[in-house]
């Protein structure tokens, strides 16, 4: 349930959010607080509407109807270039690379972000090599070093999403929207990434959709559960977890929260 | 993953050109290409005849300008003949009635290229795919018609007796040896200028978001203002390319506005190898190559190309110079 206590502290903020296709109601009515500093995560079946949230947090969605504030700012009418800027971030479901560029342009094209737009198409693109040191300072801080000039589209799965959170930490974001950071990766990939998140997470604000409630219980302060595009619950993991409710919408999809208190 | 360990090699990404090229952005196979390239701009015209290579410079630039646009952002307009045909109009024009100097009249023709690119491009940019080539065509078929209507074109006639007059008001063109170097030059600096684009930070940015838009948006770049640059340098270059071809023949008509000659680039990008650097070039000088030297066999020209378009399309995607660097494992 919202706490008010912490109202004070919230960095992103929703209120009556919703966006509806065709009269079908994605998300409905959604009134989101991430607490500044926190890692919040949002849960909930398939088709709950998260990922719908995350693209009208980000505003490759324009939201039918409600406000979403950032740091103070209203950001309900911007474009995503223009939020991506004040330092609202978010990484896609499916990996989103450059797949052509090397590993080490990936990162450098998110760090060339900070000469402003990049509009000088008479210049050598040498000029970019005072961007290497840091690139490969962020590239060894997941794990990528030795795969620097490697084309990223070559990279195993688990590599292209550490490259992938090396590129957001280019624009040293005050907040990153993660979407399903863990997805498709074996136990011992989701390990490396959890440990990731949680190190890249100092001094921001983390939010994430994810379906492996071993992470969300892991690394998440707060959790709200979507279903059917409505907020269901919201607090921490033991909290939900012991939610009825909770269960109920999780028995019907995915079994597996019934005993999800057990890690840890 | 145990994958890992083994598939970490040295680098493989940008291989390290001959010097001095390399500033120009070559890799090792480029530089190559580019020294026989010049190689061929130098002695070709004591081998070939002088207006039948300005054709093909012509062409290869107009070439390279649309797979600036179709290789490196992704774009597919079917509108170019406006740029290329609008810009030989200006260029003979200027030439002609107000009496510019010959570089003044291929930079008015470039100039009316990037006028044409920004109006288009501002109607088209947004849109994706086949509507971004239909809005193209659209406005290029209502280009055509304003030069079939208006007073200064000619109508049907165009614009003839156009002179090439005297390069920075000294020297006298009208020799073909002395306009081939002029188109020679020209053709030279818009190929070095659209690799130059490529291989700059905004090119950077383009083949970012040629890759992936919707990353290259969350990064916090506006993809629309980039493609737009990247739509009017390709618009001006195209523009120049119809420019310099007008004062070569002394003529501007209606054949380069018609929509066949949108058509007739994309032939020669497609088949010359989309987004290789050489590619467009080659696929130029063979177009015109066929037109020329098949000229007899009159109406067939367009059956055989439509023949080798087929055969292109079906046994090798990657254009000619796709292949070759396919097959040689390189960059061209």
């Amino acid at each position: 349930m919202p706490d008010t206590i912490l109202d004070s502290g919230a960095i992103l903020e929703t209120a009556g959010l919703t966006k509806e296709f065709l009269g079908f109601v994605a998300v409905g009515d959604v009134s989101l607080k991430v607490r500044r500093g926190s890692i919040h995560g949002l849960i909930g079946p398939n088709g709950a509407g998260k990922t719908t949230c995350f693209n009208l947090l980000t505003k490759f969605l324009q939201p039918s109807r409600g406000t979403i504030h950032f740091d103070g700012r209203d950001i309900t009418r911007l474009k995503p270039a223009e939020v991506a800027r004040l330092g609202l971030v978010r990484s896609f479901q499916i990996s989103a690379v450059f797949p052509h560029l090397s590993v080490l342009e990936n990162v450098r094209v998110a760090l060339q972000r900070q000469r402003g737009g990049s509009f000088d198409f008479w210049r050598s693109d040498s000029v970019l090599r005072r961007y290497d040191d840091r690139a490969m300072e962020l590239l060894e801080d997941v794990g990528l070093i030795g795969f620097t000039h490697r084309p990223a589209g070559e990279l195993p799965y688990g590599r292209k999403r550490a490259l992938e959170i090396a590129t957001t930490l280019a624009l040293d974001p005050v907040m990153m929207l993660l979407d399903e950071p863990t997805a498709g990766m074996t136990a011992e990939d989701v390990d490396r990434v959890v440990s990731l998140i949680r190190r890249v997470a100092a001094g921001r604000t983390v939010l994430m959709v994810e379906h492996n409630l071993k992470v969300v219980e892991g690394l998440c302060d707060t959790i709200t559960v979507l279903t059917r595009g409505r907020v269901l619950a919201e607090g921490d993991y033991a909290t939900v977890s012991r939610n009825p409710e909770v269960v109920a919408a999780y028995l019907g999809t995915d079994p597996s929260i019934a005993g999800g208190t057990h890690h840890g | 993953m145990a994958a890992d360990s083994i598939t970490a090699t040295p680098e493989t990404s940008r291989v390290r050109g001959l010097p001095g090229l390399q500033a120009l952005g070559f890799n090792r196979a480029q530089s190559i290409a580019f020294l026989l390239l010049l190689a061929f701009l130098a002695i070709g015209p004591f081998f070939l005849y002088p207006v039948f290579l300005m054709k093909l410079l012509c062409f290869a630039l107009f070439a390279c300008a649309f797979n600036l646009l179709i290789g490196y952002v992704g774009l597919l307009s079917f509108g170019h003949a406006m740029f290329f045909g609008m810009g030989g109009y200006l260029a003979a024009h200027s030439a002609k009635v107000w009496g510019f100097t010959p570089e003044l009249a291929i930079l008015t023709g470039g100039a009316m290229g990037a006028l044409l690119g920004v109006i288009s491009g501002w109607l088209a940019i947004r849109r994706q795919g086949i509507y971004f080539a239909m809005i193209t065509l659209a406005l290029a078929q209502m280009v055509y018609f304003l030069c079939l209507q208006m007073r200064f074109t000619g109508g049907e006639d165009g614009i003839q007796g156009v002179p090439r007059g005297r390069l920075f008001g000294v020297f006298d063109l009208s020799a073909d040896l002395s306009m081939y170097w002029l188109v020679a030059a020209v053709f030279l600096i818009g190929f070095l200028l659209i690799n130059r684009v490529i291989h700059s930070p905004f090119g950077q940015v383009l083949t970012a978001i040629r890759e992936n838009e919707p990353r290259a948006i969350s990064l916090g770049y506006r993809a629309d203002d980039y493609k737009m640059l990247a739509f009017v340098l390709s618009a001006t270059l195209a523009g120049v390319a119809g420019g310099t071809k007008a004062l070569v023949f002394g003529i501007a008509t209606l054949t380069d506005v018609y929509w066949a000659m949108s058509g007739e680039v994309v032939l020669m990008t497609l088949l010359g190898g989309l987004g290789t650097v050489f590619g467009p070039a080659v696929g130029a000088a063979v177009i015109v190559t066929m037109q020329n030297y098949l000229a007899e066999f009159g109406a067939w020209v367009t059956v055989i190309q439509g023949g080798i378009f087929v055969i292109c399309v079906v046994a090798f995607r990657a254009g000619i110079v796709g292949e070759i660097a396919r097959w040689l494992r390189v960059r061209l």
